[in-house]
């Protein structure tokens, strides 16, 4: 599927960027950090007329979505988010990126100072596959989510649904929502204290605001 | 043993018939003279320019296009003077990123320039002969505020794009901190918001080349039959080594020897690499003159953007509507990627709607002049983008 399709609303977002997608109000201000090839960018642009900015980190994703029209530039999650003014823009959205940042936590309180709203998907690392595989296999687990084997993965610091809302908590962010993706790329929301959540959600997207 | 100054045959400067150049020519500044960045008032001053397209009901698809140090407004046809194809043909023109059915395109000569447009060379009022050093200092802000007098002239209220490489791209940015209500994209490539020290030491080079030339003669040389010829091609050869990368030179001539099969013991031209330099040297005396090449090195040596906003680049665009497209390229020493970046982060600061795409190529500074597949799609797909937020068709 190309990001002109996207555009031309025929072919289907991601499972876990349409959930973001979903939480974004039509017209506003959006810096999507971390963009990879565009497509919830131009999925944005596209279907809600949204302000959209995207970072990424990889040259080649960049240059191929200036080269789709899309207002990207090369940086890093780590390092460039200070530069921005705070309440810049209504939604700072991160997504799948999180755990392959050096400073997990400083990018969180980064996004809530530059957006109203931060938004944040993740591999969860409590997902019952991830847990079996490392309990009985005794390897690091390798899943659809976590795609990669433990010498070669960028995700550094991954982390359950648990541990985020931990973490949120620490640096005095407030959840306004929390949504789990299953297996099955059905979504539904997250209770604060759901019992087996963090056993079956595969992936959490959850939308954050300065508390 | 051949003469070791292969450069200062001929003595005629360039011979340019400015009444009869191709394109147009307007008179500005004649009511309320432009005043310049020096204190100085100039007016009524001539601004010669190229279009190309058809500018539309709405005016909304002019594009200006700046051009660099030793351009000028021949953008996408022959140059009048040396025959050789138009400097930009490569991204202006039928089918090409800036589109002549879909943009009217205008390129002007800047001020001081000596291709139609006021400079050293014209005729001084005062005095009935032609300006020399007389002619005040120039800014690059001097340069966009005679560009936008043109615009108004031209009946245009916002531009849809101002792109340009190297000072062309130093125009752009002061096109976007002077006027950015009247520009709605800005395509800075291979530029900076402020000249560096490494490359105001190489126009001083230039200039010491050109005034150590007896024939500069302080700046008077109109009325003379000799030219600075050796002078002003020794100050392209310098600047040209600059246009291109280590890389490129060493593919391109490596110690390969020039009509000979071995080095000759002497000073002539043995290497490929000094005769194709030499070449570039007296081909430019052919077209340009060498107190332009003066007042335009001095323009681009005092810009700089963040000096004047309180050595903070972020304050050169507060609140800036403009969208923004900045280009760099590896191989770039002259105007690196980093200073690029720092414009970019200068940007990010305001929240500006920006594009940053910093694109591999092995040929120095001059590589957006070049045939580099990856500027054309970014370009195509950024106006591309911008015209659909523009409303042009």
């Amino acid at each position: 599927m190309t990001l002109e399709d996207i555009k031309n609303g025929k072919g289907a977002l991601r499972a876990d960027l349409q959930v973001i997608a979903d939480l974004v109000a039509p017209g506003s201000r959006v810096l999507d950090v971390g963009c990879g090839d565009g497509a919830l960018l131009a999925y944005l642009d596209a279907q809600k007329r949204v302000d959209g900015r995207g970072v990424e980190i990889s040259q080649t994703g960049v240059n191929s979505c200036v080269a789709h029209g899309l207002s990207v530039i090369q940086g890093d999650a780590d390092t460039d988010l200070k530069d921005y003014p705070s309440d810049a823009f209504d939604y700072v959205i991160l997504s799948q990126t999180l755990q392959a940042t050096h400073n997990p936590k400083r990018v969180v309180s980064e996004m809530v100072r530059i957006g109203h709203r931060a938004i944040v998907s993740f591999p969860n690392f409590g997902f019952w596959r991830v847990r079996l595989n490392l309990l009985f296999g005794g390897r690091m687990p390798v899943t659809e989510a976590l795609g990669y084997a433990w010498y070669e993965t960028p995700n550094i610091h991954l982390c359950t649904l648990k541990d985020f809302v931990a973490m949120c908590r620490e640096v005095g962010v407030a959840i306004e929502k929390g949504i789990a993706l299953a297996h099955t790329g059905h979504a539904g929301d997250i209770h604060p204290t759901g019992l087996f959540t963090n056993w079956l959600a595969e992936q959490g997207v959850y939308l954050l605001k300065r508390d | 043993m051949t003469s070791p100054s292969g450069i200062s045959r001929g003595r005629e400067g360039p011979v340019i018939d400015i009444g009869n150049l191709p394109g147009h020519s307007v008179e500005l500044g004649r009511d309320t003279p432009l005043v310049l960045d020096c204190g100085t008032p100039l007016g009524p001053f001539t601004v010669a320019y190229q279009t190309y397209g058809e500018l539309n009901a709405e005016k909304s698809n002019a594009v200006l296009v700046c051009h660099a140090l030793t351009g000028d407004q021949f953008v996408a046809e022959p140059h009048p003077v040396t025959s050789k194809e138009g400097w930009w043909e490569e991204m202006v023109g039928l089918g090409k990123p800036l589109d002549t059915e879909r943009y009217f395109i205008i390129c002007a000569n800047v001020l001081s320039g000596c291709m139609g447009t006021t400079g050293p060379r014209s005729e001084n009022p005062e005095t009935g002969k032609p300006y020399g050093l007389d002619f005040p200092v120039i800014t690059i802000r001097d340069m966009v505020n005679a560009q936008k007098l043109l615009i108004d002239h031209l009946g245009i209220v916002k531009l849809f794009c101002v792109i340009g490489g190297s000072m062309g791209g130093m125009q752009v940015l002061q096109w976007a901190a002077s006027y950015p209500e009247h520009v709605f994209s800005a395509v800075p490539i291979a530029a900076s918001g402020r000249h560096s020290a490494q490359n105001i030491a190489f126009h001083e080079i230039g200039r010491q080349a050109i005034m150590a030339d007896p024939n500069w003669n302080g700046g008077d040389y109109y009325s003379r039959d000799t030219y600075p010829h050796s002078g002003l091609a020794v100050a392209r050869m310098v600047a040209h080594i600059t246009y291109l990368s280590e890389s490129a030179l060493q593919r391109k001539f490596g110690r390969r020897l020039q009509d000979r099969s071995e080095v000759a013991y002497g000073f002539d031209a043995d290497f490929r690499v000094e005769s194709y330099l030499r070449h570039q040297g007296i081909t430019f005396v052919e077209r340009f003159d060498a107190n332009s090449y003066l007042y335009i090195t001095r323009a681009m040596d005092y810009f700089d953007l963040t000096e004047e906003h309180n050595n903070v680049l972020a304050l050169a665009f507060p609140e800036t509507p403009v969208r923004f497209c900045v280009i760099s390229f590896t191989s770039d020493w002259l105007f690196p990627t980093s200073e690029s970046r720092a414009l970019v982060h200068a940007l990010n600061a305001v929240a500006a709607n920006v594009s940053f795409v910093e694109i591999e190529a092995d040929g120095g500074h001059d590589s957006f002049l070049l045939d580099v597949p990856e500027l054309h799609a970014t370009l195509t797909g950024f106006l591309n983008g911008a015209a659909e937020h523009r409303g042009i068709a």
